[in-house]
């Protein structure tokens, strides 16, 4: 059973319809008792960082996450999910994110920011999320905010003004910077392979 | 590098997607989810609903109409028509929305972009900006195209990013389902103001025109009814075209 946590901001929603689209179950964790059973964990991503860990803080669900994270267990971070993985953001100085990979977050120099639609990942190595995708694929994006270095495993980058991070990855804790529950065919491939094999 | 996106619009009324010529003379097109999902197929890079009828019952079946297509198509879903409050955003995310495009409400009350970018981010609001031209001068219009909120366009795009608003969605009342082109100044003009995408709406009439808004307008995105529905021009017959001018294309 896949978890998603609810944190009062991110679009959980559909995330949860693409999974079922793809014939896996899932259900939203509000608070620590709805885990019974949740073996695979996934923080969607919309609003602020700072909200984010704020609200997970108010609904005693930051310690879970955080708890899962250290024990590294299945964890897919989307968006500001994947964003929440590192040890802060230019976005919220004030808070501290989990630090369980590591890098910061910066605010992308452009001139359109937020970076929106869809762009190119190349995947800079093999592994089973991106089983069965050629040497790159598109994404739909939207983020003011992106890691520009990072010391884990980096499986794809992705350029706006500047390479960015696009997925990471720490032993079975995986990053998206892009919403693969957005992102057509491709997206609900690489939630599959996620799914099922990752 | 990031793509131009091709966004098709369906216009919903009471369930049914119309098109109009300069936002009247509304004809059926076709069922919503049936067009979406040949969209979806054909390789759209996101839709946008927008409900005209904007009564309680049209805005009820948007909702029924975004509820469905979310369960099936998985790219950005736009909605809006007659959103006039906190309330009416929410209700249409929760349906399935990824942004809600606003317009009379915002002219109203410009302080609902700046409480609803709060609230939801800025990422899913945007701000549609019908524009006519009135002597010299740009004026956005507010109800469907039909009062003149003697607002100049271009000022009102700078202050509603600066309230928060994420992208603009830019329709040329002249040029609405008129086929003779984008309004190409109007987008320059914009475009060049902004640091937000800009979706170019309005006009489109052949191939060459599309690239045109995009070439010598800048627009990040560009909107499309009336050739799709009618089936003058395909989305694979847009992205080959734009791909083979070197615009950069999913």
């Amino acid at each position: 059973m896949i978890g998603i946590v609810d944190y009062k901001a991110g679009n959980l929603n559909s995330v949860m319809k693409a999974f079922k689209f793809l014939g896996l179950e899932s259900q939203i964790i509000s608070s620590v008792e709805d885990s019974h059973g949740v073996d695979k964990l996934v923080i969607p991503g919309v609003g602020s960082f700072g909200a984010a860990i704020n609200n997970l803080k108010k609904q005693r669900l930051y310690e879970f996450v955080l708890d899962w994270l250290k024990a590294d267990r299945p964890f897919l971070g989307v968006c500001l999910g994947f964003q929440l993985l590192f040890e802060g953001s230019e976005e919220s100085v004030e808070v501290s994110g989990f630090s369980v990979v590591e890098g910061k977050c910066s605010r992308i120099r452009g001139r359109k920011v937020p970076h929106i639609g869809w762009n190119k990942v190349r995947f800079v190595i093999k592994d089973p999320i991106v089983d069965s995708f050629n040497e790159e694929e598109y994404f739909y994006f939207v983020h003011s905010y992106a890691v520009l270095q990072t010391s884990s495993t980096v499986v794809g980058t992705t350029d706006y003004e500047q390479e960015f991070v696009s997925i990471v990855r720490s032993g079975n804790i995986y990053g998206v910077q892009f919403h693969p529950e957005k992102s057509g065919e491709a997206g609900l491939r690489l939630l599959y392979n996620w799914g099922t094999r990752c | 590098m990031l793509t131009v996106r091709i966004i098709p619009c369906l216009d919903v009324d009471e369930g049914r997607v119309v098109k109009g010529v300069k936002f009247k003379d509304l004809q059926i097109a076709g069922d919503p989810v049936e067009l979406a999902e040949r969209y979806y197929k054909e390789g759209a890079d996101e839709l946008t609903f927008l409900d005209v009828g904007a009564t309680y019952k049209s805005r009820k079946t948007l909702i029924e109409v975004v509820k469905e297509i979310s369960k099936r198509i998985f790219i950005p879903l736009t909605a809006g028509g007659g959103i006039r409050s906190i309330e009416d955003i929410r209700e249409l995310l929760l349906a399935g929305a990824d942004k809600v495009s606003i317009c009379t409400a915002a002219i109203q009350n410009p302080n609902l972009i700046k409480e609803a970018a709060e609230i939801f981010g800025s990422q899913c609001i945007v701000l549609s900006l019908d524009v006519a031209r009135v002597g010299n001068n740009y004026h956005a219009f507010s109800h469907g195209g039909r009062v003149d909120a003697n607002l100049d366009a271009i000022k009102w795009a700078v202050d509603a990013e600066v309230l928060g608003a994420g992208e603009i969605l830019l329709n040329s009342i002249d040029r609405d389902g008129t086929g003779s082109g984008y309004d190409i100044g109007l987008l320059r003009r914009v475009g060049e103001t902004v640091k937000i995408p800009v979706i170019a709406s309005g006009g489109a009439g052949n191939l060459e025109q599309i690239f045109e808004a995009i070439g010598q307008g800048g627009a990040d995105a560009v909107l499309l009814a009336s050739r799709l529905h009618f089936g003058e021009m395909t989305i694979s017959e847009i992205k080959t075209y734009l791909k083979n001018k070197g615009v950069s294309i999913r």
